[in-house]
C-alpha cells in the first residue's frame, strides 16, 4: 500500500514541477551548444580573431532567422535534402538486394571484396570528373556520385549482416521445417536488419556530405552547398557561418531519424 | 524388415571429420516413447549423434528409421543448448510458440487452440507476449521447449538444454522437463554432460565410449516417477549413477592410457 501511495506521490509532484533528473539531462544537453556560443562569443567581443573573420554569434543567428523565415535558405536545405533522398533512393534499391546476393554467396563475396574495398577507400569526391563525364553537368551527376557512394556502404553492411547470421537461429528454423526460401525471409532477413539499417544510416549521412561537396563544385544552382561557397565568396560571413550550422542540423536531424528508425524497428538488436 | 516396431533403429551410420573417425557402422535401436539421455566423453560425438539422428547433421554413411519410417516421415523437434541465439528476438515468445505451427500451414485460429491447449497443460507464470530478451535465461529455454512441444512431435531432442543456466535454475528446469515428459510421453533424446541429471531424468541412459564411438552400456534406470530432488540421494539412484560413472571412467581411463 505505502509504495502505491508513493507512486502517486511522485506522479503529482512531476506533472507539478519538472523532474529533476529530466531537468539535469536537458541542461547537460544544452551545455555543450551553450558553451560553443559563449566561446564563439568570447573571441568575438575579445577581439581574439579579426572580426573579418569571424562575424558575432547573435547576428550569426539573427540573420540565419531571418533567412529561414524569408525561405530562401529554407530552398536551399530543400534542395540539397531532396538530392540526398533521391540519391539515398537509389543506393537504398540497387543496394539491400545487391548486399543480400553477396553475403548469401560466399565465392561471389570473396570475389568481389577486393573491388569493394578498393571503392570504398577511394575518395568519392575523386569520381566528380568521371560522374560530370558519364551524366553530364546537370543535377543527376551529383545524384549519380552520393548514389555510388553510399551504393558501396549499403552493399557492404548487408553483406556483412547476412554473413554473420547466427547459424543456430537459421538451424532452428530449419529443424522446425522451415524450406531454404522460408528460412531466408523468416529469419536471415530479420538477422540482417539491424546492420542493414546500420548501413542505411552511414550512407544517408556519407550522401550529404558527397550532395554538399558536389553543389560546391560541380556547378549547383541551388542547394546548401551553393549557399556556402558563394556566401564565401561575396563575404557574406554570418550567411556562411548560419549555411554551415544549417547544414550540420541538416546532418544531425537526418542521423537521428535513423537512429529512432533503427530502435524502433530493430528493437532486439544487441540484446 | 531389419527395422522392429516401435524403435529409433540406428543402421550402418559413419561419419568422419576431417579424416577422424567418429562413428564407423553404429548400430543402435532406441526403444521409441521413451526419456533417453545420452552420455558420453567429451569428444565422442553425442551431439552429432542426435544431429544426424535427427536430420540436422547429414551422416556419411547409414540411415535412421523411426519404427520403420525414414525421417522425412517423422516429426521431430529440437531444443538447442544455446537458447538465446535458438530463439527469435524479433517475435514475441508467443509468436516464437506459434512459429512451427505457421510454418506447418494451419491457420491462426488452429495456432491458437493448439498453443492454448499447449498452455493449459503446461501453464507459465511469465509473460509471454514480452520479447525473448527481455526474459530469464530459464524462461527462455521454457519457450524453446514449449515451441518444440507444440508441433506434438514424434520424437524430441535436447542437446545440452540446460548447461547455460544455473544450478538452481537446472533442477527447476528438469522438474519441468519430467512433467513434460510425464504428461506427453513423447521419445525424448536428451544430450547431456551432467550424469546426475542424466539418470535423473531418463529411463535409459545410453553410455558412448571413445571414438570412434561404439555403445558402452545401455543402462535401464528403473527408479520411479516423479523423481524429485530428493530421488537424488537415494540409494537405488547413487548406485545407479555410480554404475554409469564406472563405465564412464573405465571408457575414458582406457582412451587416455593408449
Amino acid at each position: 500500500m505505502s509504495s502505491i501511495s508513493e507512486n502517486e506521490t511522485a506522479t503529482k509532484a512531476r506533472s507539478l514541477t519538472v523532474d529533476p533528473k529530466t531537468a539535469r539531462r536537458w541542461l547537460e544537453v544544452l551545455a555543450g551548444p551553450f558553451a560553443l556560443i559563449a566561446v564563439w562569443w568570447l573571441i568575438y567581443v575579445t577581439g581574439a580573431l579579426d572580426a573579418n573573420l569571424l562575424p558575432s554569434p547573435f547576428a550569426t543567428l539573427a540573420d540565419t532567422f531571418t533567412n529561414i523565415v524569408s525561405g530562401s535558405m529554407l530552398f536551399d536545405a530543400w534542395q540539397t535534402l531532396w538530392r540526398v533522398l533521391k540519391a539515398f533512393f537509389i543506393a537504398t534499391i540497387l543496394g539491400v538486394p545487391a548486399g543480400i546476393a553477396l553475403g548469401a554467396n560466399r565465392s561471389v563475396y570473396r570475389c568481389s571484396e577486393f573491388l569493394i574495398d578498393f571503392f570504398r577507400s577511394t575518395p568519392a569526391t575523386a569520381m566528380f570528373p568521371l560522374f560530370l563525364l558519364l551524366f553530364g553537368l546537370g543535377d543527376f551527376s551529383k545524384v549519380a556520385v552520393a548514389a555510388f557512394a553510399a551504393w558501396l556502404l549499403i552493399v557492404f553492411n548487408t553483406a556483412y549482416g547476412v554473413m554473420n547470421a547466427r547459424p543456430t537461429r537459421l538451424l532452428a528454423a530449419r529443424s522446425m521445417g522451415a524450406s531454404k526460401l522460408r528460412a531466408f525471409r523468416d529469419v536471415v532477413f530479420f538477422e540482417t536488419l539491424p546492420q542493414t539499417l546500420v548501413g542505411l544510416r552511414s550512407a544517408v549521412s556519407l550522401g550529404l556530405v558527397v550532395i554538399v561537396v558536389a553543389e560546391m563544385f560541380i556547378g549547383a544552382r541551388d542547394g546548401m552547398g551553393k549557399r556556402i561557397i558563394d556566401a564565401q565568396i561575396s563575404y557574406d560571413l554570418t550567411d556562411m557561418y548560419g549555411s554551415i550550422l544549417v547544414s550540420g542540423a541538416l546532418g544531425y536531424l537526418l542521423n537521428l531519424f535513423f537512429i529512432t528508425i533503427e530502435t524502433r524497428i530493430v528493437h532486439w538488436s544487441g540484446k | 524388415m531389419t527395422q522392429a516396431d516401435g524403435f529409433i533403429s540406428i543402421r550402418n551410420l559413419s561419419k568422419s571429420f576431417d579424416g577422424t573417425t567418429v562413428y564407423d557402422t553404429f548400430n543402435f535401436d532406441l526403444p521409441s516413447k521413451r526419456f533417453i539421455s545420452i552420455f558420453g566423453p567429451n569428444g565422442c560425438g553425442k551431439s552429432t549423434l542426435i544431429n544426424m539422428i535427427s536430420g540436422l547433421m547429414p551422416m556419411d554413411r547409414g540411415e535412421v528409421l523411426y519404427d520403420g519410417k525414414p525421417i522425412k516421415a517423422t516429426k521431430i523437434s529440437y531444443v538447442f543448448q544455446n537458447y538465446r541465439e535458438a530463439l527469435f528476438p524479433w517475435m514475441s515468445a508467443l509468436e516464437n510458440i506459434h512459429y512451427p505451427l505457421k510454418l506447418s500451414g494451419l491457420s491462426a485460429a488452429e495456432r491458437n487452440n493448439r498453443v492454448e491447449a499447449l498452455l493449459a497443460d503446461f501453464p507459465v507464470p511469465f509473460d509471454l507476449n514480452a520479447y525473448p530478451y527481455t526474459m530469464s535465461g530459464g524462461q527462455q529455454q521454457t519457450v524453446s521447449i514449449l515451441r518444440a512441444l507444440v508441433t506434438d512431435p514424434d520424437v524430441l531432442f535436447l542437446d545440452e538444454p540446460f548447461s547455460a543456466l544455473d544450478y538452481e535454475m537446472t533442477l527447476f528446469m528438469r522438474e519441468q522437463l519430467q512433467s513434460m515428459f510425464l504428461k506427453t510421453r513423447t521419445s525424448m533424446l536428451l544430450v547431456s554432460h551432467d550424469l546426475e541429471e542424466a539418470v535423473q531424468l531418463a529411463e535409459h541412459v545410453l553410455l558412448l565410449t571413445r571414438r570412434p564411438t561404439r555403445v558402452a552400456e545401455f543402462v535401464e534406470v528403473d527408479l520411479p516417477w516423479p523423481r524429485t530432488a530428493a530421488t537424488v540421494t537415494e540409494s537405488r539412484f547413487v548406485e545407479l549413477k555410480s554404475h554409469c560413472l564406472n563405465i564412464f571412467q573405465r571408457e575414458v581411463a582406457g582412451g587416455l592410457a593408449a
